[in-house]
């Protein structure tokens, strides 16, 4: 059934009896043509645009829980395309630019609300690096703009400009970046999956891959053996997990970030506020909660919580740069399990293995990918190619010296 | 007036308060809300979504619906639970989420709209035209939705951190709470008993049970007096512990001044890190309602509620009550309010052989299916086998049974377990250390609850190695028979389930219509338990009535994650009194205060604050200072506080060996008495960090660093020392504190040092460039010199002690007034070290390679330094850009760090992208801005004229590559 | 969370800075043929395992040593902490 304005009126005068299921809960079929591992935010945009875009067929999601349980659910919900190096701002902005035509494309309002990002500077170093990454985001054609004091203050007149540890310099600010609805993404592309004929196949884990001489056959899973043509890997924080079953070890650590939301509070912060000289960022979301966060723990970890000394910090960070939030309480900590890559960069690409694919290492900063993730990693799985966007996300990048390194930070994944 | 008799409140005392302008009175031991209650107001907020008129549902930390903004102006603080709110002299406090009047909510046309809102309508629709969601719909609905709003004002108050170490942590001060405290702390053990409540007892407070045979506030109140004379337990009152984190760290929050009109000079809150070796979790239970028709309206609360306002604050939201419930319990509160004169119009219990438990009438095998008043409850429908009467009643106390609060044994993600026998959820694996008593476990009679506490004690400390024994505990009831299950009444009208946030029973049939039937789903797709109770009191009824709805067990269905904090926390007690310029320690050099007295200005570098220049009078721009500064340097000696640079002393036999594996360079072969420039690589072949080493001995080397990784350099050096190279003989300590530094630099500096040194022969011959020494200055103070330079001109660092930075500094200015001595800040060591082409941290960001520095040949190939390896990977030794120097053509024209390189003539874009500018400064040496930056072939490119691209600011200027040593390339006046 | 130092006793993991799996002392030879490939494999690749890990920590706020902590990052419950330096003198004497 196709949402609209007119159906929900209709249904609310008949008591809403007509709306279906938003997906099938199909058992899975002996073999599928492609099978994806991991029905979170990149898997279910992956089987959408393979079906969708790509006209593939037979194509399953493997999901070991429920759909979306992973990072898709428990993000900040940020989206931006505000990358310095080549190899990663043209993705991110062909990412923006499918984020502001999806709910249109796939029939689902996921709250796409562009209502900018602002990143602060704070010393003249950093404005020279902020100036040379808007100039990067310009010649790839997104948007930046560089604001000085007085106009990042007039925009956002209630951060700290007269006390603070670290007076605020200026800022550079995305006026397409915003806010998504984290789990309105999730059942879009999978409402959408669905529609085009893809079995998403819920509380099923995979427990092995059948490789023989090299070639991928299918994988052994909880519901039973289920052969592949092709398999594509998107489970984040699992990937190390996932693809040892396959017999290698990634260019990943799993780690925990924590991420926080206040109580509902009337419209307070316009749009997305990154703090340069502290670990927080914070947005607002349509319900009212303050939605923020601000460093990994920086341990490796699986446990999907974390600790008070990064609660404490990131309040700390928030008070600094926003005293007026004092009074506003913390409702929700949540952590999540992010796959940080040794270069702080993502991977989609093929494995050593045929007929396996890999896409993994989005860090703390898989949601704003979801889009492209999806339509890059089924561009690949379609047609053997890397997308025009993507194809520096090689997972061979590592030994042969093509790292992708915005921070600068090397082979530590936990100062990404 | 609805004030009973008895109750723990001190009438010999009156508070008057105000609410949403409107004056009242309460007593001493009131809370908002019972106050609120005893003065007759029963319509106290509105709903999330529909605007519903609503009155107090609970008597706890669980209330849903009366949030209130409390207090003024900076001090406002939203939705606040009028239930936690202590009454002080002089509260205000107002009502939340309505447009007009709390009784006339314009927005209340949202539950005449219902029908149209149902859940997640919103995902269906607004999406046409695309730009009116961001300009007209998302605007109305933010608007519409959030709570109370913030003051926009910063927070007036103080805060504090501490931390608390025991062996026993014990949360909740109820029966099993008090009872586990006081086994605890008679064996000596160091106990710590937190309650969120201002007063111990639990839900003993609420209750009119009789602990040997006497009232239990008597045996409250004798424990209390023997709590105060034990010096190894600390009482901690307002105290709510929020969260369980790892190896026994709970983080514990104590409203020190929240009942007092102000703070005074006590901070408001204190956040507690206390580190239990063991806890026991005594948090009690959270009754549960049972969903209706029409059950959200102002007098419809949980019964064990309206129990509570009854027996410990003597107030009643009305003169006739009705009781719902499936349970004994419920009878119990309309025995306790009859004995207090309530009028009883009914007990309704579902159960086909209830009885009364004393004189009231009882609905046997009754159910209520829909009640009647605007703004307050006036009605209830009574169905028994289809036939339906109508009971006058201004309250209604429903009770659906008992839910454990478990919160705090699942916050490391132990799920609770469904417990058919009790109808529960109940502690599951738990938290390592952490034993659940009482209610919490599903202990809920007296007699179990103070039974299970003293037992829980006992075996944490036996599991401690202390012994303790087992108190004699009072005689109480020990009646507890689980509930008769019934989840919900069916019915057309709307039930809600969740109150805050509107969530009905309809909506979870719809999300179970829709699929959306993991418990997950059914949260996200209803926004069920996302409010700021996050679910307290409708979590487990949603999950029976989707369990329901599937077929699947209760058990089977599952629930929702548990997260902290167990009740929300303000974000300034978390934040502590780390704010404003207290966020992050400032680290000062030890110039600073003469620097100070000569009128420096100052900036943050990393944790330093630096002189940034240094204004004379006249000059009214900071470039006029730092011109001069340069000029003054260039032309005669400037001198600079650079001790900022990490220092690290590094000593031992195997000292030259440690560092050439540590520098991309040789440093083994390093002459005594000589320094040289080092490169340090990360292991991934990236230029790491820079400095100098300088050998003192045969066995010892003082290494510096740049200021921003003085302490990750510290750490990779240990790393290295003990972790790869643990059979070297050498040891590490850094020494940035411990020595001030100063830069002399100029034609002049040699003869200004000279009137300083004691008997030292600074000539060329004797102490070359690069050369260092130990001796004596000022007659007899030990001191470093080291002929390095970072301007480029003749220059040295001269070291002295700490504590004698400020004197050196005012010394050296001293004695070479008639040289023209000049102190320099940031800036124009900044102008120095761009004309002379040095890297600095704008170049050595960590994504730039020894090669692009132009220092690739300084990797030797021969020893197996860190880095060296992957330094040769193909696309680091396929990476053409390398520094460069950049002047405009055009002098008049600016140089922008941050700006691109271009081809001219060539398209600007990624692709066509050849390098950019990372740092640029005027020069008053050339007479116009000068830049280095990265340069794809710059090597080769010598002369040729590109194009700086910044669109940013719509800049772009023709600049002509050069070498980046602006002055002296061949290096002359540093050998001079 | 709370670190068994060998020497100093249970301290708060905020005084310490974390780097990663303890297979970081098994620095490869970068003189010997294959050190490419042995440096590629040491500085990206990872177990990252679900379970038991052996993992460096600094006591960047104390004593300045190194440890390796064998932690669960499951549960994060931890089982023992051992001077770095002393097993990397182990690992050599074998």
């Amino acid at each position: 059934m196709r949402f609209s304005a007119l159906r929900v009126f209709q249904q609310a005068l008949t008591g809403h009896k007509g709306w279906g299921p938003l997906w099938r809960n199909p058992d899975p079929q002996p073999a599928y043509d492609y099978v994806i591992v991991g029905g979170g935010g990149h898997g279910l945009a992956t089987a959408y645009y393979l079906a969708n875009t790509f006209r593939q067929a037979r194509i399953a999601v493997l999901e070991r829980g429920w759909l979306g349980q992973g990072n898709i659910g428990r993000n900040t919900t940020i989206i931006r395309s505000n990358y310095l190096l080549p190899g990663n701002e043209p993705f991110y902005e062909f990412s923006m630019k499918l984020w502001e035509g999806l709910e249109q494309e796939f029939n689902f309002n996921a709250m796409v609300s562009q209502r900018g990002i602002v990143n602060l500077i704070h010393t003249d170093a950093q404005r020279d690096a902020y100036r040379r990454r808007g100039n990067a985001m310009l010649l790839a054609g997104a948007d930046a703009e560089l604001l000085d004091r007085d106009q990042v203050r007039a925009m956002i007149p209630f951060l700290n400009f007269d006390n603070a540890r670290f007076p605020i310099k200026g800022g550079l600010l995305q006026r397409r970046a915003g806010t998504a609805r984290h789990d309105g993404v999730a059942w879009g592309y999978a409402r959408g999956a669905d529609r085009a004929g893809v079995d998403l196949i819920q509380n099923c884990e995979v427990t092995g891959f059948r490789i023989e001489a090299g070639l991928i056959r299918g994988l052994e899973t909880s519901r039973g053996y289920i052969g592949a043509g092709k398999v594509g890997v998107a489970v984040a924080g699992m990937t190390g997990r996932v693809m040892a079953m396959a017999g290698m070890r990634m260019p990943i650590e799993s780690h925990v970030l924590q991420a926080f939301v206040s109580e509902g509070l009337k419209p307070t912060i316009p749009g997305v506020i990154t703090f340069g000289a502290g670990h927080f960022y914070v947005s607002q979301s349509d319900k009212g909660g303050l939605v923020f966060g601000g460093d990994i723990d920086g341990y490796n970890s699986y446990a999907q919580r974390g600790n008070l000394p990064v609660v404490e910090d990131v309040a700390e960070g928030g008070m600094a740069l926003m005293p007026m939030i004092g009074r506003a309480r913390l409702l929700r900590i949540w952590g999540g399990i992010m796959d940080m890559s040794m270069d702080g960069s993502p991977i989609i690409d093929r494995t050593p293995v045929e007929g396996l694919y890999l896409n993994a290492g989005w860090c703390y900063g898989g949601f704003k990918a979801t889009p492209a993730s999806g339509y890059a990693f089924a561009h690949l799985l379609a047609t053997d190619r890397p997308h025009d966007t993507a194809q520096a996300y090689r997972l061979d990048r590592f030994a042969r010296g093509h790292v992708i390194d915005e921070k600068g930070m090397g082979a530590t994944p936990n100062l990404h | 007036m609805t004030r009973l008799a008895g109750g723990l409140i001190d009438r010999s005392r009156v508070l008057n308060f105000t609410f949403n302008g409107r004056s009242y009175a309460g007593h001493p031991g009131d809370t908002l809300a019972s106050a609120l209650l005893a003065n007759g107001v029963r319509l106290m907020g509105r709903s999330f979504k529909y605007h519903r008129p609503r009155g107090v549902v609970a008597a706890g930390s669980e209330e849903p619906n009366a949030l209130v903004t409390l207090r003024d102006g900076a001090r406002a603080e939203p939705n606040t639970r009028a239930t936690g709110v202590e009454l002080f002299e002089g509260l205000t406090a107002r009502s939340q989420n309505h447009v007009g009047p709390l009784g006339f909510d314009m927005l209340a046309v949202n539950d005449l709209l219902s029908p149209f809102f149902a859940a997640g309508f919103y995902y269906k629709t607004f999406m046409w035209p695309r730009a009116f969601w961001e300009k007209l719909y998302e605007p109305a609905i933010r608007r519409a939705a959030g709570l109370g709003a913030l003051s926009m004002q910063a927070d007036p108050d103080a805060y504090e951190k501490g931390f608390l170490h025991c062996d026993l942590l014990v949360i909740g001060a109820g029966p099993a709470g008090l009872a586990a405290a006081l086994t605890a702390a008679r064996a000596g053990a160091r106990v710590i008993l937190a309650d969120e409540d201002f007063r111990l007892g639990g839900r003993l407070l609420a209750e009119s049970h009789l602990l040997n045979e006497a009232p239990a506030r008597q045996w409250v109140a004798g424990l209390e007096a023997e709590f105060a004379s034990l010096p190894n337990l600390r009482v901690m009152r307002r105290t709510t512990v929020w969260g369980a984190f790892d190896h026994g760290v709970y983080g514990a929050v104590e409203r020190v001044s929240d009942h007092l009109p102000t703070p005074g000079e006590a901070p408001r809150q204190t956040l507690w890190r206390i580190t239990a070796k063991r806890a026991v979790l005594a948090a009690g239970a959270t009754e549960r309602h049972i969903p209706f028709a029409m059950n959200d309206r102002p007098g419809i609360m949980l019964a064990g509620a309206l129990r509570a306002y009854a027996n410990r604050w003597a107030a009643c939201p009305a003169k006739r009550v009705a009781i719902f419930t499936n349970n004994d319990d419920g009878h119990r509160t309309a025995l306790d309010l009859a004995a207090k004169g309530v009028e009883i119009a009914g007990v309704i219990d579902p159960r086909p052989d209830a009885k009364p438990l004393g004189p009231y009438p009882v609905y046997a095998g009754s159910v209520v299916t829909d009640t009647r008043g605007r703004l307050g409850l006036s009605a209830i429908a009574v169905t028994r086998e289809g036939q339906t009467q109508w009971l006058d009643a201004g309250a209604l106390g429903v009770s659906g049974g008992w839910n454990p609060n478990v919160h705090l044994a699942s916050h490391q993600r132990g799920r609770p377990v469904w417990d058919d026998a009790q109808q529960a959820f109940l502690p599951g694996a738990g938290i390592p250390g952490q034993i659940v008593a009482g209610a919490a476990a599903g202990k809920g009679s007296t007699h179990a609850a103070l039974h299970s506490g003293a037992e829980a004690a006992r075996a944490a400390l036996q599991d401690l190695g202390l012994t303790a024994h087992l108190p004699d505990l009072p005689r109480a009831e020990d009646g507890a028979a689980p509930p008769h299950p019934i989840w919900h009444v069916p019915g057309k009208k709307r039930a809600w389930v969740d109150f805050q946030n509107d969530v009905t029973v309809k909506d979870i049939k719809l999300a179970h219509q829709e699929n959306l039937r993991p418990v997950e789903h059914l949260k996200r797709w209803t926004t069920l338990g996302m409010a700021t109770d996050q679910g307290k009191t409708a979590n487990v009824t949603a999950i029976a009535v989707m369990a329901e709805l599937t077929g699947q067990s209760i058990a089977q269905t599952g629930t929702t994650i548990y997260r902290p904090p167990y009740t929300p926390v303000s974000l300034a007690v978390l934040g502590g009194g780390d704010t404003g310029a207290h966020f992050r320690p400032r680290r000062l050099t030890p110039s600073h205060s003469w620097a100070k007295a000569q009128g420096a200005v100052f900036v943050e570098v990393g944790p330093w604050l630096r002189a940034q220049y240094f204004p004379r009078p006249g000059e009214t721009h900071w470039r006029q200072a730092v011109d001069r500064e340069v000029l003054a340097t260039r032309a005669g000696v400037g001198l600079c506080d650079v001790t900022t640079l990490g220092k690290v002393d590094v000593q031992g036999a195997d000292a030259g060996i440690f560092l050439d594996r540590l520098y991309a360079n040789a440093m083994a072969s390093l002459k005594v008495g000589m320094v040289r420039y080092g490169l340090m690589l990360r292991e991934d072949g990236h230029a790491y960090d820079d400095g100098t080493c300088a050998r003192l001995a045969e066995d010892h080397y003082i290494v510096t660093t740049t200021t921003a990784q003085a302490g990750p350099v510290y750490r990779h050096m240990e790393f290295a020392r003990q972790c790869l190279w643990p059979e070297l003989d050498v040891q590490l300590i850094s020494t940035t504190d411990a020595w001030a530094q100063v830069s002399v630099a100029g034609p002049h500096a040699r003869k200004l040092l000279e009137r300083v040194v004691d008997g030292f022969d600074l000539s060329n011959a004797a102490f070359p460039f690069m050369g260092c020494a130990a001796l004596t200055v000022c007659g007899g103070l030990r001191a470093r010199l080291f002929r390095i330079s970072f301007s480029g001109e003749l220059a040295y660092e001269l070291a002295v002690p700490a504590r004698y930075g400020a004197a050196l500094m005012a010394r050296l200015v001293e004695v070479g007034k008639d040289l023209g001595a000049t102190p320099y800040g940031t800036e124009a060591l900044g102008v120095l070290r761009i004309e002379k082409g040095h890297a600095a941290g704008n170049e050595l960001n960590g994504q730039t390679t020894a090669q692009m520095l132009g220092m690739g040949r300084m990797v030797s190939a021969k020893k197996d330094a860190i880095g060296t390896v992957m330094t040769r990977r193909e696309g680091l030794m396929a990476e053409t850009r390398v520094l460069v120097g950049l002047q405009p053509v055009d002098a008049a024209q600016p140089v922008t760090a941050g700006a691109h390189l271009f081809t001219e003539g060539a398209a600007q874009g990624t692709a066509t992208d050849q390098g950019w500018i990372s740092s640029a400064c005027y020069s008053p040496h050339l007479g116009s801005m000068i830049g280095l930056g990265f340069l794809a072939d710059g090597a080769a490119r010598m002369g040729e004229v590109i194009l700086a691209a910044n669109p940013l600011q719509r800049q772009e200027v023709r600049l002509r590559v050069t070498s980046p040593h602006f002055i002296d390339p061949e290096g002359g006046r540093l050998r001079d | 969370m709370l670190i068994p130092h060998p020497l100093l006793g249970l301290r708060d993991a905020q005084e310490f800075t974390y780097l990663g799996d303890a297979r970081l002392l098994d620095r490869p030879d970068g003189l010997a043929p294959d050190a490419a490939e042995a440096f590629a494999d040491y500085v990206y690749l990872r177990d990252n395992p679900a379970g038991l890990h052996r993992e460096l920590w600094f006591h960047e706020q104390g004593d300045r040593s190194w440890l390796v902590v064998t932690r669960d990052t499951v549960t994060h419950e931890i089982l023992g902490a051992e001077l770095a330096r002393d097993v990397a003198l182990a690992r050599r004497s074998k």
